[in-house]
C-alpha cells in the first residue's frame, strides 16, 4: 500500500488571525500580514511520526518542499518525492501534485481543510483520501479528528493490510467564505469522496447489530418511496447521494451536484433550475420533494438546493410534500438535533417548522424537527 | 431508600456505613438525593408485596429443595416422552464444564480475555459440521423451532418468495413458532405455511403432493429427518432435487444423535439445516434446556443471511497463534434487507459449550455406538409393544428413536393408559390423540436410556392396564 | 490514585480440539445392545457409511481440554463494570439446585401432578414480578430481553388482529437510544419502525412522541432510564399521549437495577413491560444465554400472551394452554426454567428490603463512580450540561484521549484485560457520543472493586499519553495476543469449521 502526501501550507492561516478561511491567495497575503504562522506542515509531520514509529519503511509519494517532503526529514519513511514544481501558493498546487500522482498511490493523505479537499476531490475523483485536519472550515467527512489520530488510523490500516481496509463514502462539503464572512453559513455539497474506515477490531457483543451499510439502507428506502407514488407525481430529487438514491431507484443516474425532476416513468430534467422546477410544478397535480441533509449542519432547504424555490415548494404543497432521506449516522452526528430550512421566505420557513418523518431504511424513519434558520 | 443493618452475602456495600462513606465522598447528603431525576409522583405508591427475605444460605436452599422435592422425576420414573425434549444420557464431563464459573459468567469480554470460550463456541461448530457435513454452523438460537423459523425467513430474503412447504406432521410446538415467526397475513411480509400431505402407508413426505405445491413462488421446502413423528425420510435427497428444480430453498431438520447411523444431510442436498442442541449433553431442564442450530454451505449468499453468532478462527499477532472472532458480524445490519431484519441477543450459547464437550466425548464411534442402540432399543420396543393385544404401533421399522403407538382396539383413551402408568411410575408417551386423525395415539420416545429389561417391563405393564 | 498491577492469565496453547487424541481413542462409551435386540440397518439412500470426521479423545482429555479453554476465559475473575448487562454474582446455591434431578430430569410433558414444585416456583415468582411491576400476569417464555421485546410486538399484532386494526396499526415508535432490539424485533415482526431522536434533554422529547404517534400507531417501546443513566421525567406523559392515539406502550425494563422496588410500570401507566432474569435478577447469563426476559402485562393484553400461562386453582397448580387468542409461542416449552429458579431464589435472596437496597446501592456506587471518573483528564460524561446524578449506569466518551493520542476505546478495552479487568462495554449502536464507554457499578462490588477498576482507566489513560502502543497492542497478559480482523469479512478467509479452515488453508 503506498501513500501519495500534499500538505497545503497555507491551510489555517485564516482561523488563527480572525478570517474565515484561507481560500485564495489575497487572504493567504493578508492572514500573513496579520501575523499567522502555519500550522499544517507541522500538524502533517506529527502524523507521520506515529505512523513511522508503527510501521517503518511505509512508501510515501510526497509533494516537493513545503507541499510535502520538507515536513518528513528524518521519518522512518520510504520517501520518493514528486517531480518538483514551482508552488504558486494555490489550490492549483494541490490539483495538479495530486492529479500527478494518479495511478502511483492507493491512498492519498493531505493536510489542509475544505478547500484542500475539494481540490483533491477535483483532481483525483474515486482516489481514497484522508485529511489530516489543518483547515479553518472542516465540515467535509474526510478528516480524522485529529493529527494523531490520523497517524493512528494509517498505522491501523497498514497493519490490517493493503486492500482489504474498507471505504466509506462522506461528503466534500465547502462554505463559500465570502458569505461567512459576511455573518451566513452556507454549507455547500461538492461531491463524494471516499475515505477508509477505521477498522473495528473487536466488540460486537450481545448480539448488536454491527454498524450498517446506511447507504444500502436508504437505496431501498428510496425504493419504498418510489413504490408509494403514483405514475405522475413528480418528484424533484436532490441534491446529494442520500436524496439520488430516488433517482438512481428509478434506473437514472443522479445529478449528485443538482437538482433533478422525475416521475416514475421518465426523467424530466437534469439539474433543474428553479424557473424550471416552477415550470414543471405548475403544470402537474402532485410533487414530491426529495431532499437530503448537510451533514453535521443539517439543512434541507437553502443550502446548495436554492433551485428549489419558495414557490416551488409552496405550489408541492409545503412540508407534507417532503420526503428527506438521511443516513442515522448522519443524524447522530448532527451538531444539534434538529434540520434547518432558509428558503428565502420566512413565512414558508415558519410553515415548514415542525417534525417531520425522515427515512433512515426500509420501514424505518426518525422524527426529526425542522426549524427556520 | 432502604434501611441498612445488616451486611447482606451479594452486595459488597451493604456493609453498614459503606454507603455512607461513599455518600461522603460524592457530597451527597442523602441517597435520595442522588434520585433527584424522577419526579416525586413517579415513585410506586403500592408497597412491595413480597415473601419474606431468605438471607441465609440455608434457608434459601431449604425453600428451593422443599419444592423441587414435590416433583416426580424421569430419573424415579420410566420415561417416554419425548417430542422436542428427549432424554438422553448426560455425561458428567459435560456437567462439570459448562458449570464452570467462567462459562456460567454474566460478562461477555472480548475475544482475547475470553479466548476459552471462544474456543469453545468454534468446536461446538466444528464438530456438529463434521457431523452433518457442512462448513458453516451459527451459534445456536433460542430453540429448534425458532432456527427453522430464521431459516425460512433467511429463504425468504434469498429467493425474494414468500411461501414455504412444510410436512402435514409437524411437531404443533415448533409449528406455532413458525407461524410467529412468518408473520400474520395481515402484514406485508407475511410468509405462507402450505402443509405438504404425509403418504399414509409412511408417515413420509407424500412426492406427488410435494410436486403439486411447489412451484416459483415458494421459498423453501422444509422437513425434518427423523421426522416429528419419528419417521424417516427414506430418499430425501428427491425431495431437495425436486425443490432445487424449482428453484427453492431445501431446509432440514436433523436429530444430531442420529447422525452416526443417517446420512448427513450435506451428502443429499440440503441448503440450511436446523436441529435441536438439547440431544447434545443437555438435560431436559423442564424444557428450559432446548436451543436450535442453524447450518449451511461455506457460501457467501448464505453467510450473509445469519441473524447470529458465526465464530471463525482467525491468527493473531503472535506468529502462529489462532484465535476466534465473530464473522460476518457486519451482516447483522439490521434495515438493509429487503424482506424482514431478524434480530439477535442472549440465547443459548452455554449449550454449545455442552454440546462441544459432549461430541467431544463421543467422538466418531460413540456417535455410530450411540445410532445402533438407539434405533436397535427403539424397534425392539415397537415389537413388544405392537405385540400387545389392542396396541398399534404405527409404521413400524421406519422410525428412529420416536413412534406412535395407537390404542383405539383397547377401548381406552391414551389419558386413561397415561394416568394408569403414572401410578406404575411410567410416564407414557405424549399424547397426540388431538392432533393425528389417526385415533387414540401416543408418542412413544426411546433412547440409551432404555435398557431392554425396562421396555419389557414398560410392555408388561402396558398389557395389564390395557387390558 | 494508586498505580495497578498487571496479571497473567493461563496460556496453554491448547490446540483444536479436532488436532488433539488418536485413531481409536474414546471418552464415552455405550452400553452393549442386549442380545435380544434386533440388529438394525437403515436404508442405503439414508444409511451413513463415512465416519464423521470428529475427535477421539478419552474422557480425561476432553476434560483437561475443556478445563484449559475455562481457565484461558477471564470471565469476571476480576472486576467487570460492563454496563448495561448489570454484573451480578449469581448465587452457586441456585445453582446446584438447578442441577439436582428434581429439575435437570424433568420433562415439561409429564402430568402436571408430576411438575407441582417447579409450576408452584414458577407461580410464587409471578406473583413476585407482578408486585414489582404492578402488571397481571407474566410469562417466561422468551430466551432473552430480545425475545421479550419480540412477545411483545407478537402481542401487539394479536392484539391489534383481534381489533380488525392490524392492517391499519402498522408503526411501532421507539426512541434512538433505545436498545436495538426494540427497533429489530418490531421491524421482524412486520412492523415500520419510527425513531425518535434524542433531543436537548438528553431524551427524545414530547412533541417528537406527539408528531410521530397517530391512529397508525400500533405500540411504543422505551426504556426508562436509557443507556446514558438519564431518567425521561415526562414518561407519565408519554403514556398519556401513547394511549390518546389508541398505542400500546412498553416499559422495556432493561435498565431496572435502578429503579427495581422504586418504580411501578403499571402505576406509570405501562401496558406491558420486560425483566431481563439473567441481569437484574441474578441469573447467569452463561456468555450468551440461556436467559429469560420475563413479559408481563395487563389483564387487557393478556389474552394474547403466548401459551402455556401456569395458574393455581385452590392449592393445585397446572398449565393453561388453553388460550384462543393467544399470539401463539415464540418459543417451544416454558421458558429456561432453571433460570427462572435462579432468578426466584435471587428475589427470595434478596427479599423486598435487599431488592430496595440493592438500586440504592446501584445508583450510590454509579454516582461514586461518576465521581472518580471525572476526575480523570481526558474522559467526559456524555451530555455535560445534564449535571443531576445518573441512574445505575452512565455513558461516558474517550474522546480527548483519543483526539489527543490516537488510543481509542477498543484499545482501552484490549488493555483493560491486561489488569484482570473485563473489557468495558462500549454502547449499543448507533455510537451518539464519539468513543464510548458505559460503565455500571451495580450492588455486587465493593469500594476497593470500584476503585481498582477506576484505577486501571486512569493508568490507561497515562499509557496512552506516554506509551500509545503499549495500549494499541494490547493485550499482552492474556491467553492470545491481538486478533488480526483480516478474516471476518472475507469469504476467503472465513472459517467457521474445522473443516472450512482445513479446506482453505491446509
Amino acid at each position: 500500500m503506498r501513500l501519495g502526501v500534499v500538505i497545503n501550507p497555507v491551510a489555517g492561516l485564516g482561523g488563527a488571525v480572525g478570517l474565515k478561511g484561507t481560500d485564495g491567495r489575497d487572504i493567504v497575503t493578508e492572514a500573513l500580514r496579520r501575523g499567522a504562522e502555519p500550522q499544517s506542515g507541522l500538524r502533517a509531520r506529527h502524523a507521520f511520526e506515529i505512523l513511522a514509529r508503527a510501521c517503518p519503511g511505509v512508501s510515501v509519494l510526497a509533494g516537493p518542499g513545503q507541499a510535502g517532503v520538507d515536513w518528513l526529514t528524518g521519518l522512518d519513511l520510504d520517501v520518493q518525492i514528486l517531480p518538483a514544481q514551482p508552488l504558486l501558493g494555490t489550490g492549483a498546487d494541490t490539483r495538479e501534485m495530486v492529479a500527478a500522482m494518479r495511478g502511483q498511490i492507493d491512498l492519498i493523505v493531505f493536510a489542509g481543510g475544505d478547500g484542500t479537499a475539494r481540490d483533491v476531490l477535483a483532481a483525483a475523483p474515486g482516489l481514497p483520501m484522508l485529511g489530516i485536519p489543518c483547515g479553518v472550515k472542516m465540515h467535509s467527512g474526510v478528516f480524522a479528528l485529529s493529527p494523531s489520530t490520523a497517524g493512528h488510523l494509517l498505522a491501523d490500516l497498514l497493519a490490517a493490510g493493503a486492500g482489504r481496509s474498507s471505504l466509506s463514502e462522506v461528503e466534500i462539503m465547502d462554505i463559500d467564505e465570502a458569505a461567512l464572512r459576511a455573518g451566513h453559513i452556507a454549507p455547500r455539497l461538492y461531491g463524494v469522496a471516499s475515505v477508509p474506515s477505521r477498522p473495528r477490531r473487536m466488540q460486537a457483543a450481545k448480539g448488536q447489530p454491527g454498524p450498517r451499510d446506511d447507504q444500502a439502507a436508504l437505496a431501498l428506502a428510496a425504493q419504498e418511496i418510489v413504490a408509494g407514488v403514483s405514475s405522475d407525481t413528480l418528484l424533484i430529487v436532490g441534491p446529494g447521494r442520500s436524496a439520488g438514491q430516488v433517482i438512481s431507484a428509478l434506473g437514472h443516474v443522479p445529478t449528485l451536484l443538482g437538482v433533478d425532476a422525475v416521475t416514475p416513468g421518465a426523467l424530466i430534467a437534469q439539474d433543474a433550475c428553479a424557473e424550471t422546477l416552477k415550470a414543471l410544478v405548475a403544470q402537474t397535480s402532485e410533487t414530491r420533494i426529495v431532499l437530503g441533509v448537510t451533514g453535521q449542519q443539517g439543512f434541507v432547504l437553502g443550502r446548495g438546493n436554492q433551485q428549489i424555490h419558495a414557490d416551488v415548494i409552496r405550489a408541492a404543497g409545503g412540508r407534507g410534500a417532503l420526503e428527506i432521506l438521511a443516513t442515522r449516522t448522519k443524524l447522530a452526528a448532527l451538531a444539534q438535533p434538529c434540520l434547518w430550512v432558509d428558503t428565502g421566505c420566512a413565512a414558508l420557513d415558519q410553515s415548514l417548522s415542525g417534525y417531520v418523518r425522515v427515512r433512515t431504511g426500509p420501514g424505518e424513519t426518525q422524527m426529526m424537527r425542522i426549524r427556520a434558520a | 431508600m432502604a434501611l441498612n443493618n445488616t451486611g447482606h452475602p451479594w452486595m459488597a456495600l451493604s456493609a453498614p456505613g459503606a454507603i455512607e462513606d461513599m455518600l461522603a465522598e460524592i457530597g451527597a447528603s442523602s441517597v435520595k438525593d442522588l434520585f433527584a431525576q424522577i419526579p416525586e409522583d413517579h415513585f410506586r405508591k403500592a408497597p412491595l408485596d413480597l415473601p419474606p427475605q431468605l438471607a441465609s444460605e440455608m434457608a434459601l436452599k431449604q425453600d428451593l429443595l422443599g419444592k423441587l422435592k414435590k416433583n416426580h422425576t424421569c430419573e424415579d420414573n420410566l420415561n417416554f416422552l419425548g417430542a422436542g425434549v428427549w432424554q438422553h444420557h448426560v455425561p458428567a464431563v459435560v456437567d462439570e464444564i459448562v458449570g464452570r464459573t467462567e462459562f456460567a459468567t454474566n460478562v461477555w469480554g472480548s475475544y482475547q480475555s475470553d479466548h476459552g470460550r471462544n474456543q469453545a463456541w468454534f468446536e461446538f461448530s466444528s464438530q456438529l459440521g463434521a457431523l452433518l457435513k457442512l462448513d458453516v454452523v451459527q451459534l445456536p438460537v433460542y430453540s429448534w423451532g425458532c432456527a427453522i423459523g430464521h431459516a425460512i425467513r433467511m429463504a425468504q430474503r434469498l429467493t425474494g418468495r414468500s411461501r414455504v412447504l412444510v410436512p402435514q406432521y409437524c411437531d404443533p410446538e415448533r409449528l406455532s413458532v413458525i407461524h410467529t415467526y412468518c408473520q400474520p397475513s395481515e402484514m406485508e411480509n407475511h410468509i405462507e405455511v402450505v402443509e405438504v400431505k404425509a403418504d399414509p402407508a409412511t408417515g413420509q413426505i407424500d412426492m406427488g403432493d410435494l410436486r403439486d405445491k411447489l412451484g416459483p413462488n415458494v421459498a423453501a421446502v422444509y422437513f425434518e429427518n427423523p421426522a416429528y413423528l419419528g419417521t424417516i425420510e427414506t430418499n430425501p435427497a428427491d425431495i431437495s432435487a425436486a425443490a432445487r428444480a424449482c428453484g427453492a430453498e431445501t431446509i432440514v431438520g436433523v436429530d444430531p444423535l442420529s447422525l452416526g447411523v443417517m446420512m448427513a444431510p450435506g451428502d443429499y442436498g440440503a441448503d440450511i439445516v436446523t436441529g435441536p442442541v438439547q440431544p447434545l449433553g443437555v438435560h431436559m431442564n423442564c424444557g428450559g434446556g432446548v436451543g436450535g442450530f442453524i447450518a449451511s454451505r461455506d457460501e457467501e449468499r448464505y453467510v450473509r443471511e445469519y441473524n447470529g453468532f458465526l465464530v471463525s478462527i482467525a491468527q493473531t499477532q503472535r506468529e502462529g497463534e489462532f484465535g476466534f472472532g465473530l464473522a460476518a458480524a457486519h451482516q447483522n445490519s439490521y434495515g438493509s434487507r429487503e424482506h424482514g431484519k431478524d434480530w439477535t441477543g442472549n440465547s443459548t450459547y452455554l449449550w454449545a459449550i455442552a454440546g462441544a464437550v459432549y461430541m467431544g466425548l463421543l467422538g466418531p464411534e460413540g456417535f455410530r455406538e450411540l445410532g445402533q442402540l438407539i434405533l436397535s432399543r427403539a424397534r425392539y420396543a415397537q415389537a413388544l409393544l405392537d405385540d400387545i393385544p389392542g396396541v398399534r404401533v404405527l409404521w413400524r421399522d421406519t422410525t428412529f428413536k420416536e413412534f406412535v403407538v395407537n390404542f383405539d382396539d383397547t377401548g381406552k383413551t391414551v389419558a386413561e393408559i397415561n394416568d394408569a402408568l403414572r401410578a406404575r411410575r411410567i410416564f407414557g408417551g405424549k399424547d397426540i390423540s388431538h392432533e393425528l386423525e389417526q385415533g387414540q395415539c401416543a408418542l412413544y420416545c426411546v433412547t440409551e436410556m432404555h435398557s431392554a429389561a425396562d421396555l419389557r417391563h414398560l410392555a408388561a405393564t402396558l398389557t395389564e392396564v390395557c387390558k | 490514585m494508586t498505580t495497578p498491577r498487571e496479571i497473567q492469565t493461563a496460556r496453554w496453547n491448547e490446540p483444536v480440539i479436532h488436532q488433539l487424541g488418536r485413531e481409536g481413542a474414546r471418552g464415552q462409551r455405550f452400553p452393549a445392545p442386549e442380545a435380544e435386540l434386533p440388529r438394525v440397518t437403515l436404508p442405503e439412500s439414508i444409511m451413513r457409511t463415512d465416519r464423521p470426521d470428529l475427535p477421539e479423545l478419552t474422557e480425561f482429555e476432553v476434560q483437561r481440554h475443556f478445563l484449559h479453554l475455562s481457565q484461558m476465559t477471564l470471565g469476571m475473575m476480576g472486576v467487570s463494570l460492563f454496563g448495561t448487562c448489570t454484573m451480578k454474582y449469581n448465587s452457586k446455591t441456585a445453582e446446584y439446585a438447578t442441577l439436582r434431578p428434581e429439575l435437570a430430569e424433568i420433562h415439561p410433558y409429564q402430568h402436571p401432578d408430576t411438575l407441582q414444585g417447579v409450576l408452584e416456583i414458577l407461580h410464587d415468582f409471578d406473583l413476585i414480578l407482578r408486585s414489582l411491576s404492578g402488571m397481571d400476569q407474566f410469562v417466561f417464555q422468551a430466551g432473552g430481553g430480545a425475545d421479550a421485546a419480540y412477545t411483545m410486538t407478537a402481542v401487539a399484532r394479536a392484539y391489534w388482529a383481534d381489533r380488525g386494526e392490524l392492517e391499519t396499526r402498522t408503526e411501532m415508535v421507539t426512541s434512538i437510544q433505545a436498545h436495538p432490539c426494540n427497533p429489530a424485533t418490531a421491524a421482524a415482526a412486520g412492523f415500520k419502525v419510527v425513531n425518535l431522536p434524542l433531543e436537548e434533554n438528553g431524551y427524545p422529547s414530547l412533541d417528537a412522541l406527539k408528531a410521530a404517534v397517530s391512529e397508525r400507531t400500533a405500540l411504543v417501546m422505551i426504556n426508562n432510564p436509557d443507556d446514558m443513566g438519564i431518567y425521561n421525567p415526562e414518561i407519565k406523559e408519554w403514556v398519556r399521549v401513547a394511549k390518546e392515539a389508541g398505542a400500546l406502550i412498553f416499559y422495556d425494563h432493561a435498565n431496572f437495577n435502578g429503579v427495581m422496588g422504586k418504580l411501578s410500570a403499571r402505576e406509570l401507566g405501562f401496558d406491558a413491560c420486560m425483566f431481563m432474569l439473567h441481569k437484574t435478577f441474578g441469573a447467569p447469563k452463561a456468555g450468551g444465554g440461556p436467559a429469560v426476559g420475563a413479559y408481563g402485562c395487563t389483564d387487557q393484553l393478556a389474552p394474547y400472551m403466548p401459551a402455556p400461562l401456569v395458574v393455581k386453582t385452590g392449592d393445585r397448580y397446572a398449565l393453561d394452554d388453553d388460550r384462543p387468542k393467544s399470539c401463539g409461542k415464540i418459543r417451544e416449552f416454558w421458558g429456561n426454567v432453571p433460570q427462572v429458579v435462579k432468578a426466584y431464589a435471587w428475589a427470595r435472596g434478596m427479599g423486598a428490603e435487599g431488592i430496595d437496597l440493592a438500586s440504592d446501592i446501584s445508583v450510590v456506587a454509579n454516582n461514586y463512580m461518576d465521581h472518580r471518573l471525572a476526575q480523570i483528564d481526558g474522559v467526559v460524561r456524555s451530555n455535560p450540561d445534564i449535571t443531576a446524578p445518573r441512574m445505575e449506569m452512565t455513558r461516558w466518551s474517550l474522546a480527548p484521549v483519543f483526539e489527543e493520542t490516537g488510543v481509542g476505546t477498543f484499545d482501552f478495552a484490549n488493555r483493560m484485560a491486561d489488569y484482570g479487568i473485563d473489557p468495558w462495554w462500549m454502547s449499543h449502536e448507533p455510537w451518539l457520543v464519539p468513543e464510548p464507554f458505559t460503565p455500571e457499578a451495580g450492588e455486587l462490588w465493593s469500594k476497593a472493586d470500584i476503585d481498582l477498576w477506576i484505577d486501571v482507566v486512569a493508568q490507561i489513560v497515562r499509557e496512552a499519553r506516554e506509551t500509545p502502543d503499549l495500549v494499541k497492542s494490547a493485550p499482552h497478559n492474556q491467553p492470545v495476543a491481538q486478533l488480526k480482523g483480516d478474516v471476518f469479512e472475507d469469504p476467503e478467509k472465513w472459517a467457521m469449521t474445522w473443516r472450512a479452515y482445513l479446506r482453505k488453508f491446509a
